[in-house]
């Protein structure tokens, strides 16, 4: 099955690409990638004109996913995550193990992959736990996990629990080089909050989580990761003061990397007040914090200090979230709105160019988790996202192909979206909406 | 000088936030005609007749349940008192479907407290009945603040350029969050005052005066408003002891005396003597704390009769 | 804009009824007068004056406020819901001759809310009515004991009455089509 994709603006920062080519895909790979590919040369192939209004880009990888299957189905699946992930554009996630059991063994990990592959969307590469049912005492069957297909280790959801079990954790982990994620937030200062310690949490009576809950563990982790020479990958950073921490270790040598969500860098705490007040698709952790930690988020952005952007795409039923704002559970989707919030706050916003969007959403996921991707190379894997950086969208939660809808975005009027994705050579999603790309989707089992 | 609304807008009462200075005044100027039924023979009025009130309690209150059951059987409502142990560890029915089940015998009020800072948004946003906030988490206790407000101008005869100072756990206090959000709005200079780790982020945004000084926050004060400390807090390291507390932000009739002469006590009840107040101060001349139970009955029916006495809030059966 | 009643033709009606109430009474004993709000309260104060001046008596009165009285079909009639004031009654109304006094009769309702009112403050002998202008289309079956003068009205007209006291000029006025009063 051929594939070539003609005519649109291609952006390969690993190649040092960023014009208008011709993309040749042959079966499961790219074949060839020329300023202009004849048809001769592409025989039998499918073609398909995109134009210079569509951009082509290695496929996105969203490093941190909750799939929720074993345990919570009715909260989403790998199938409709995965449905839910190329829908957004990604050809790949990495999904965290808070799942039920927890992925703390190979088998979990198997039963996962299992699950992906008989989805057949997108590629999924488990995260596994780094301490038995992530409860914080003992390390995990670490390189058991690792042999099953697990990529990064991490016991998110909570924090790794102690300086001493994150310690031997980024020394063991470092035997494979490979990366601790870490969910930080000190539990102690965190205690029973529900949104950001502030102004508006007080005016609403909500019990505060301190910017210092997160920052004191950021600060721990880098001292661990400069002594232990391993590496650690602070998930979901929120706080102006993480930012600068992570800069700062980056500066001094140590082997730090981070993550920022697109809800983090669109949205913060004064609009738990209007225009709804109290709610709960505002409730996530770590929460949305002020102004100018959002500021400074989008600062990190730009100078590198952040290195990916993952969506913490955090699937719950409704029953789940139409409850008071204590009680209902923390986490919103975000994998079919990451790429139109990148768009419409970074680059139409001027904070970033499109290679830079490719580098936080391609490049560098791929490189940390040390899987395939970020470049679009003949031999590479077919795995390429078609965006439309103009496209008009109207975020629409009803129409989510994740199973759960617990989106604070539902309405939202974006500039750029994503034409169409494709994974190992198969076109797995199409917008209807893009005409070039209409009808393209085909499912092959 | 200011403007009385002549309605309030909405169904509901779900906080001071909501409220403008209108409002507050056509609230403040019903209780006072309210107060004076309360003076009658026959303490009744057939304003509520035939409708039906439901005082959905969360949170066990006494007080402010036993106050709003007084000023609804004083309109002339039917009343419904249910009381619900809500415990954070059994999950039970949700709290929309407790509601949504007491819609079907068609309340045209539900005076609501819980837990939960919201809980009474999230009611007002699913019911058609009118959601009055009886207290919700730490987030607001409007009525209260309403009542306090309504003491204060019956003694002074106005709230604007008072000096009036709030001492306690300002944190979780919904009763303080109601009172200067109402306060501010009518004028007054308030001071606020408590131990550090009690003391809410950004009050200064909100043009009050925060100090951990109680002398400062009382001298000259015309109003003293003291505020509950819950054993609980303790318990979370926010202060040594009860008796750390009474010695540094007590109020002592030497501390009462920084005040202005015609300076009134006040405090929303109940009191824990010995903790945050002295007995001398809550039983002497200057306390106006019964006063404040009387006139919550007032508000309280001047809120039920704005809200459900025009016809309008009619649930159609 | 026709004017039915000058401030001269109210102040020789009010001389009359309070002959009337004298006369009807057989003196003032056991006599207090009621206002209700909020013009029948100004009317009330001038009867007691006169009646002062006729007996050489002091005739107790009070303030009747009915809006927590009113009924379904009155609270559409008005426009703006009206305030709620004091009801000041300070005297005991037992064994009284109660008058009753307002500005306008109507439908009569609101002399039915006051009568709902005054029933909760005591057991008065009688209750008797004073109003400053009859305008008919009575809904209940309610009348009053004196009246100022009678005025046939249409539905779609309104009774406008000025005081002195509340708006600077006696004077009772029809206009057409503004709503109607009660």
């Amino acid at each position: 099955m051929k594939l070539l994709l003609k005519g649109a603006r291609v952006v390969d920062p690993t190649s040092g690409i960023d014009g208008i080519r011709d993309v040749l895909v042959d079966g499961d790979r790219i074949s060839r990638v020329d300023t202009s590919i004849p048809a001769e040369a592409a025989a039998g192939a499918c073609i398909v004109e995109l134009g210079s209004s569509l951009v082509v880009v290695p496929g996105l990888i969203d490093m941190h996913v909750h799939l929720r299957e074993p345990g919570y189905e009715h909260k989403e699946t790998v199938a409709t995550g995965t449905a839910s992930a190329v829908a957004g554009g990604f050809t790949a996630v990495a999904c965290m193990p808070n799942t039920n059991p927890v992925n703390d063994n190979a088998s979990v990990t198997r039963f996962i992959l299992k699950q992906a592959a008989a989805a057949n969307l997108a590629r999924v590469y488990p995260i596994g736990a780094v301490s038995n049912g992530s409860n914080g005492e003992h390390l995990a069957e670490i390189a058991d996990m690792r042999e099953a297909g697990c990529v990064a280790f991490s016991d998110d959801g909570r924090p790794v629990a102690t300086a001493a079990l994150m310690r031997r954790a980024l020394e063991y982990a470092g035997m494979f080089d490979m990366p601790i994620i870490d969910h930080c937030e000190d539990r102690s200062l965190a205690g029973e909050g529900v949104a950001h310690e502030g102004f508006h949490a007080a005016q609403l009576g909500l019990r505060g989580i301190p910017a210092a809950a997160e920052d004191v563990m950021v600060d721990r982790d880098i001292v661990l990761a400069h002594a232990t020479g391993g590496h650690v990958h602070i998930a979901h950073v929120s706080t102006a003061g993480a930012v600068r921490a992570v800069h700062t270790g980056k500066s001094r040598g140590a082997r730090v990397t981070c993550e920022v969500t697109p809800h983090h860098f669109t949205l913060c705490d004064e609009r738990l007040r209007a225009p709804l007040i109290y709610d709960t698709n505002l409730k996530m952790n770590p929460p949305l914090r002020g102004s100018t930690d959002r500021d400074a988020l989008l600062a990190g952005i730009r100078d590198g200090s952040i290195d990916v952007i993952a969506t913490d795409h955090a699937p719950h039923h409704a029953d789940d979230k139409r409850v008071e704002f204590d009680r209902a559970s923390f986490g919103i989707v975000g994998l079919e709105t990451a790429v139109s919030l990148s768009f419409d706050r970074l680059v139409h916003a001027g904070i970033i160019g499109l290679g830079r969007l490719v580098e936080l959403l391609s490049v560098n996921p791929a490189r940390i988790l040390k899987v395939p991707g970020g470049r679009i190379a003949p031999g590479d894997a077919a795995d390429i996202t078609i965006l439309a950086p103009d496209l008009p969208v109207t975020v629409a939660g009803a129409t989510f192909r994740s199973r759960a809808r617990n989106t604070p975005f539902d309405g939202w009027s974006l500039r750029g979206g994503v034409a169409a994705t494709v994974v190992g050579g198969r076109v797995v999603f199409a917008n209807a909406a893009v005409p070039q790309v209409a009808g393209l989707e085909r499912r092959e089992t | 000088m200011s403007e009385t609304a002549s309605r309030l807008r909405g169904k509901d009462l779900l906080g001071i936030a909501d409220l403008d200075v209108s409002e507050i005044n056509l609230i403040l100027d019903t209780a006072e005609a309210m107060k004076e039924v309360a003076s009658r023979p026959i303490k009744k009025v057939p304003t509520l007749r035939g409708k039906t009130v439901i005082n959905l309690f969360f949170e066990p209150s006494t007080r402010t349940r036993t106050s709003f059951e007084i000023a609804e059987k004083r309109l002339s409502a039917d009343t419904l008192n249910i009381a619900i142990a809500m415990s954070s560890v059994v999950k039970g029915e949700t709290l929309i479907d407790t509601a949504l089940n007491l819609e079907a015998i068609a309340p045209a009020i539900m005076v609501v407290r819980h837990a939960s800072s919201g809980a009474c948004h999230l009611l007002a946003r699913t019911c058609r009945a009118g959601i009055v906030n009886a207290g919700d988490g730490t987030h607001e206790h409007p009525t209260q603040g309403l009542l306090d407000a309504f003491t204060i101008r019956e003694r002074k005869g106005r709230i604007a350029g008072l000096k009036i100072a709030i001492v306690g756990d300002l944190l979780h206090s919904r009763v303080f969050r109601s009172n200067i959000l109402l306060l501010t709005k009518l004028g007054a200079d308030i001071w606020a005052c408590g131990p550090p780790t009690l003391m809410p982020p950004g009050l200064d945004r909100l043009g009050v005066h925060a100090t951990t000084r109680v002398d400062e926050a009382v001298d000259g004060a015309d109003a003293i408003m003291m505020l509950r400390i819950q054993l609980e807090r303790m318990q979370g390291g926010f202060f040594p002891s009860l008796r750390e507390y009474f010695t540094v932000f007590g109020m002592t009739p030497e501390r009462v005396r920084l005040a202005k002469p015609d300076a009134i006590i006040m405090h929303p009840g109940p009191m824990n003597r010995g903790v945050e107040i002295a007995s001398e101060v809550a039983d002497g001349p200057a306390s106006v704390i019964l006063d404040q139970v009387t006139n919550g009955v007032a508000v309280r029916m001047a809120v039920l009769y704005l809200l459900a006495g025009g016809g309008e809030n009619e649930v159609a059966a | 804009m026709p004017i039915v009643m000058d401030a001269d033709r109210v102040s020789r009606s009010l001389t009359r009824i309070a002959h009337e109430i004298v006369e009807h009474n057989l003196g003032v004993d056991h006599v207090a007068l009621v206002g209700v709000r909020t013009r029948g309260v100004p009317i009330a104060r001038r009867l007691a004056s006169l009646l002062l001046t006729i007996t050489g008596r002091e005739v107790p009165g009070g303030a009747l406020d009915i809006t927590l009285y009113r009924d379904d079909l009155m609270k559409h009639a008005v426009g703006p819901q009206p305030i709620v004031r004091r009801t000041e009654i300070p005297f005991s109304l037992d064994d009284r001759h109660i008058v009753l006094v307002d500005d306008v009769l109507f439908t009569g309702r609101t002399i039915r809310a006051a009568l709902d009112a005054l029933i909760d403050f005591g057991r008065p002998r009688t209750i008797q009515l004073v109003v400053l202008v009859d305008r008919g289309h009575r809904e209940l079956p309610i009348k009053a004991d004196y009246v100022g003068k009678n005025l046939p009205t249409s539905l779609a007209e309104t009774v406008r009455v000025r005081l002195a006291e509340t708006d600077g000029i006696d004077e009772v006025s029809i206009e057409r089509a503004e709503g109607d009063q009660a």
